[in-house]
């Protein structure tokens, strides 16, 4: 499996060159060796696939062992990869999404100062991640698991001279570092009861755990999971990751490495199959997450802000399926999303590109002329995210309510709203940026937005085609279930199926249709000429249910205020001051004993004759008696 | 006729005794440092005496010892005399008391 | 003669020659090449003993032992395993880095002379196998590390000096104490009075003396280590001591105390370390929580690194108490991996004092925009502090909070909020320090060529450490894995004989 190899080892490789001698390759030719890594990491990915293709059913899992990495006492890692029907899904997308948004930097980071430094980030990132997808023990996913956490914090705080951009990276790798906690304890639960960490001995024998352990190492995960891919309570953070540039958003904070979360899911779900209660948990926490993001998306006004909701939304989505045991239904979802939400991402980037970098869609408006290419993609991705026929999005939504629908009506029913909602928020999105009238004047200064160059506009056709047809992969019918029977093998009896009779299976579908279409529809009502309808977007809406300025005044200021206070208080007087106590104590007992040195020879000498005297007169005595 | 060994230790102990005195009493240093030799003396006459009673030379070799502890002491102790009085022109105790604590 | 005595004799008649070398100032700096040069060839040393070192085998190496006091069963009684050889190997490391890194002192030879001894010192400490032999050494470090500081020292370091040395010397009192307690103990038993390490290991000994004995040498490690709550004297001294020498004290003497813990505490008291082990592990949770907690709230860099050692440090401790091979392995890798990462950070804070006159985060910003190497570089080492896989502070922290998980697992859950804790404090730091928009139009001078080969081979090893631990962890886990049944397989603490065992030491034994 040596091309497994090649797939990570392009963009490390690319990462090393860039790092060594970006600078001096500059402006645009770095970006084109990060493009070209990437490319070829796709080409080998393709290759693996094909590989894979070629071999029976049964027998796809292939594994790449270079070195050992840690051993201690009973426990051993090894450097080892597994390609299988699962990593590579997760390979092809990754690669191939990663692809074109490295060629639309190489447009839309133009003339920035770290042009360079930009795609030594993203080289990394892309290594970081096809790390976690194809590692084939706990701790090496943990190691691309981080490692993505890691450039993400130095994408989002990119432009750092900003301190937003400073505060939002820190942010977020700190929140994704108390998901990590779970990742570690999840970790050692896994080891101590099964011994091992290799995905090769611990899902086989995951049937082993007893059931309130493997409840215990699913909600570990899921915390894990929670940080990384934005769910409730700890999705604050994808918000300000927004402070990013927009390809940052696209890659990382839409189309990978947020469904890492969802991936690890997957990835455990022979352990997640026997753990009801928390699979239900996450179940209940995915829709809650999907209706809370989507209802606050419904009301900002940065048009990034409003994405990234959408992107907690679909999340929550994801989230949906893993817990009701629709994995496939879970990753062919992440595969659309990842279409349709880099596009939504890159169409936003073009038009806030060319109006130099306004994100306001107050400001925004009658775009669709000027910019045609950005304004179709933008509509298909639209289309697609919302879950109109016969684009991506109804099938692999379709598929996660149907689902739901067999596990909980009432799972069911908020999916269906929050489908509603989704076509809602996006359509005024587009209404109010494409349509209406034009309100950018003051921003542009007079000149006209145009169209963003070629090398911007290329991916987003490539993207916007993937977004409308990759309802193919997976389409509801027996035959042509391709992800679902290239997928099974992997998750075995862990995938869930649920019966449902011949009318349910007419009548959801054209539920979801028809919920896609209304929710279209109203937004072209409210939203075809206005920008602007307080009455729609209250204040609660708009700061995304206040959760993030209660995080602020309790934990962080809270926090500061603790630190302050062991800085101030606890160690200078409590500690010290018990020190300092020991040492005035000292001094105390000193200054009785100064008084004899006098100084004069003569009182030491009497002293010692004294002494002598009393020592003498003790021996004798004793002697005596 | 020999004299008893115990009257070499009653001269000693009233040298010693001697000694000790002047030490105490009086202010100047040289003479409180030749009160000093006295006493060291009178040790090395207990000494000798108990080697000579009890037929061990270890006592004679003790006495070699304090005598060359001695001869040190008094050129340390002369040198740090010498040193004060070029300092101070005096070399009475009293008015050293630069080490009081 | 083996490598051990080459390498304790070599620094040390380095430091008789330095002072004898009175050259014109001109010629000052060949006395600095002098210095690097003992320390270079005292790492190849080093290195040569590691790759000689028979893996697979948990007996000490290289063993050399000759009478010294012999009326005392003192002996000149040396040997290394697993252990104590990635010790003397980040020794030699460190103490090759501080000897390039000194610059702009006014009188090499004391400067030289004393970092020589410090060395000698420290090498003999980690290889010494007769207790009294260790407290020599260990008592040995405290003299050239205080001239270190009170004399060429940043702002009130006379100050942080006395500091440092009273609180060490207050802990080593009681270890001598304990040293001494145990040896006469020992003669009581079997009537053979000796200092050597694996005779004491035998001695049996009543509870009551036995916690005495363990907490008189814990206290000694803890305040050199240091661990919550004797570690006040930490930021202080980190803060004003000059850099080559807070690069040795942070990296290589606070690894004293955690070696002395396991050589000593685990060796001679196993059972009493069993029955110890919630208040080490407490006090280790403690530390690692309320460093993070304290770490934040600072403004001085140097102080926010100290409070960070400490939470490192906690860490260290955690894994030693854990009992399994795991965390014993993990804390002695993570010992490696806090002096390399530590050393670095304190390089990088000495060039940033070079450049700005100051360590205070308020007064600093916008650095990355001025020097982005410098910053890469920085980020980097704030990585491996943090514990980001592929760097080289995750194995250990990992390996630590996993053996720490499997025998007493509610302190490794507690514990593991001092990752999220680590996150903040040093990303906050980073923030202030290189983030934003530069304070003022000052220039900051990126990485010269020189800094910057400095802190190659620490920044190489951070991350071949991270990729790559097994070269040190295969020959730290024979010797870990029999440390660890050497204490789960001594006999519980017996409760009977406490009050006269302890009245026989204090009437000298004499019945």
């Amino acid at each position: 499996m040596l091309v497994l190899g090649l797939v990570i080892g392009f963009p490390l490789l690319g990462f090393l060159v860039l790092l060594a001698f970006g600078k001096r390759i500059g402006d645009p030719g770095a970006g084109w060796v990060g493009t070209i890594a990437i490319a070829l990491s796709f080409v080998a990915a393709v290759v693996t696939w094909i590989l894979l293709l070629s071999k029976h059913a049964g027998q796809r899992t292939q594994v790449l062992r270079l070195f050992q990495w840690i051993h201690a006492g009973g426990f051993h890692v090894n450097i080892t990869f597994r390609a299988d029907p699962l990593s590579v899904v997760m390979m092809l997308f990754v690669t191939g999404v990663a692809a074109l948004i490295h060629l639309y930097s190489i447009g839309y980071m133009k003339r920035d100062a770290r042009f360079h430094q930009f795609f030594v980030y993203l080289n990394l990132f892309v290594f970081s991640m096809l790390v976690l997808v194809t590692a084939n023990n706990l701790p090496l996913t943990f190691l691309g698991w981080e490692g993505v956490g890691a450039c993400s914090y130095w994408l989002i705080s990119f432009w750092f001279e900003r301190p937003s951009a400073a505060s939002a990276g820190k942010k977020a790798f700190i929140i994704n570092r108390i998901g990590d906690m779970g990742f570690m304890l999840g970790t050692f639960l896994v080891f101590e009861n099964l011994h091992s960490v290799s995905y090769s001995q611990v899902l086989p024998a995951a049937h082993r755990l007893p059931a309130g352990t493997a409840e215990a190492i699913a909600l570990l995960f899921f915390l894990a999971a929670a940080g990384k891919s934005a769910q409730l309570p700890l999705f604050t953070w994808l918000l300000d990751a927004m402070e990013g540039p927009t390809p940052v958003s696209a890659l990382i904070h839409a189309a990978t490495m947020v469904t890492a979360g969802v991936y690890l899911m997957a990835r455990l779900s022979p352990i997640l199959a026997l753990a009801h209660a928390a699979s239900t948990t996450i179940a209940i926490i995915g829709v809650v997450t999907a209706f809370v993001a989507a209802m606050a998306a419904t009301s900002q006004t940065d048009i990034k802000k409003i994405v990234a909701f959408s992107t907690v939304s679909q999340l929550g989505y994801m989230m949906l399926g893993i817990g009701t045991g629709a994995y496939v239904a879970a990753i062919f979802l992440m595969v659309t999303h990842a279409f349709y939400k880099a596009l939504i991402f890159l169409s936003s980037g073009s038009v806030i590109h060319s109006l130099d970098s306004e994100q306001s869609i107050r400001r925004m408006g009658a775009l669709a002329k000027l910019m045609p290419i950005t304004a179709w993609t933008m509509i298909i991705a639209w289309l697609s995210i919302a879950g109109v026929p016969p684009f991506s999005g109804f099938f692999s939504k379709g598929s996660i309510l149907e689902d739901a629908f067999g596990r909980n009506e009432l799972l069911w029913v908020v999916g269906v709203v929050t489908a509603l909602l989704t076509a809602y928020y996006m359509g005024r999105l587009v209404f109010v940026v494409f349509y209406g009238k034009p309100r950018w004047q003051e921003v542009t200064k007079g000149h006209e937005p145009h169209e963003s160059p070629r090398i911007m506009t290329i991916p987003l056709i490539v993207l916007a085609v993937a977004a409308a047809v990759a309802g193919l992969l997976n389409l509801p019918y027996s035959g042509l279930r391709f992800l679902h029977n290239w997928l099974s093998p992997v998750f075995g009896s862990a995938l869930v199926s649920y019966h449902l009779s011949a009318s349910e299976k007419v009548l959801l579908p054209a539920t979801d249709a028809v919920v896609a279409l209304l929710g279209v529809v109203i937004a072209w009502r409210l939203w075809r000429n206005h920008s602007e309808r307080k009455a729609l977007e209250p204040t609660v809406l708009l700061k995304g249910w206040y959760l993030d300025s209660f995080y602020d005044r309790t934990f962080a200021r809270g926090g500061t205020a603790l630190a302050k206070f062991g800085d101030r208080v606890v160690d200078p007087t409590i500690i010290d001051g018990a020190v300092g106590g020991v040492a005035w104590l000292f001094r105390w007992v000193g200054g009785l004993g100064r008084k004899v040195q006098s100084g004069l020879v003569r009182s030491y000498l009497l002293i010692m004759v004294g002494g002598i005297v009393v020592m003498l007169a003790y021996v004798l005595v004793s002697a005596a008696r | 006729m020999s004299i008893p060994g115990s009257w070499y230790l009653v001269v000693a102990a009233l040298l010693f005794g001697l000694g000790a005195f002047g030490v105490l009493t009086r202010r100047n240093v040289i003479v409180m440092f030749m009160s000093v030799e006295l006493m060291l003396n009178a040790v090395n006459l207990t000494f000798v005496t108990y080697a000579r009673m009890l037929n061990d030379v270890g006592g004679q070799v003790a006495v070699f010892f304090v005598l060359v502890v001695a001869a040190a002491e008094v050129v340390v102790g002369l040198g740090i005399i010498v040193a004060i009085f070029r300092h101070r022109a005096t070399v009475t105790v009293d008015d050293i008391s630069s080490l009081k604590g | 003669m083996t490598v051990l005595d080459w390498l304790i004799a070599l620094p040390a008649l380095g430091a008789l020659v330095v002072p004898m070398m009175s050259l014109p100032p001109e010629n000052q700096r060949l006395i600095r090449y002098f210095g690097i040069a003992i320390a270079l060839v005292e790492l190849g040393l080093a290195i040569g003993m590691a790759v000689a070192f028979k893996l697979h085998t948990s007996s000490y190496q290289f063993v050399t032992k000759v009478h010294w006091i012999g009326a005392f069963g003192i002996a000149w009684y040396l040997g290394a395993d697993g252990i104590s050889l990635v010790l003397v190997l980040l020794t030699a490391v460190l103490f090759a880095i501080a000897m390039f890194t000194m610059k702009g002192v006014k009188d090499y030879r004391a400067y030289v002379g004393w970092m020589l001894l410090l060395e000698a010192a420290c090498m003999g400490s980690f290889t010494a196998l007769d207790l009294f032999l260790f407290f020599v050494f260990f008592e040995l470090t405290l003299v050239p590390s205080y001239f270190l500081i009170s004399d060429f020292g940043l702002g009130a370091s006379g100050r942080a000096a006395i500091k440092f040395f009273v609180y060490t010397f207050a802990g080593s009192a009681l270890l001598l104490v304990g040293i001494v307690s145990l040896v006469f103990i020992h003669d009581h038993q079997t009537g053979h009075l000796t200092f050597s390490l694996p005779a004491l290991m035998h001695t049996r000994l009543p509870k009551g003396t036995a916690i005495l004995l363990f907490l008189a040498f814990a206290a000694a490690f803890a305040v050199k280590t240091p661990i919550f709550p004797f570690h006040t004297w930490s930021p202080d001294t980190y803060r004003s001591a000059p850099i080559p020498a807070v690069v040795i004290l942070a990296g290589v003497m606070a690894k004293l105390g955690a070696y002395g813990l396991i050589r000593f505490n685990l060796e001679l008291f196993p059972a009493t370390s069993r029955e110890l082990a919630w208040l080490m592990l407490t006090l280790g949770v403690v530390g690692i929580l309320y460093g993070a907690i304290v770490a934040a709230g600072e403004r001085d860099l140097g102080r926010m690194v100290a409070y960070s050692s400490l939470s490192h440090m906690g860490f260290i401790v955690l894994g030693i108490f854990a009992f399994s091979t795991e965390g014993l392995s993990g804390s002695t890798l993570q010992m490696v991996n806090h002096g390399i990462y530590t050393a670095a950070i304190f390089l990088l804070l000495g060039m940033i004092y070079e450049r700005r006159g100051t360590l205070d985060m308020n007064k600093l910003g916008g650095l990355q925009k001025k020097a982005p190497i410098f910053a890469g570089v920085f980020i980097l080492v704030v990585m491996g502090m943090i514990g980001l896989p592929g760097l080289n502070g995750f194995v250990g922290e990992f390996l630590i909070l996993l053996g720490t998980f499997i025998t007493h697992r509610w302190w490794a859950v507690v514990a593991v909020l001092g990752v999220v804790l680590s996150a903040v404090y040093l990303l906050w730091m980073y923030q202030r320090v290189f983030h934003g928009e530069a304070k003022d139009d000052r220039s900051f001078r990126d990485l010269a060529p020189r800094e910057a080969l400095l802190l190659l081979p620490l920044v190489a090893l951070i991350v071949v450490l991270g990729v790559y631990p097994i070269p040190l962890l295969s020959r730290i886990n024979p010797t870990t894995s029999a440390i660890v049944h050497h204490v789960a397989s001594a006999p519980a603490l017996g409760n009977s004989g406490a009050p006269q065992a302890v009245a026989s030491i204090v009437t000298g034994g004499a019945k």
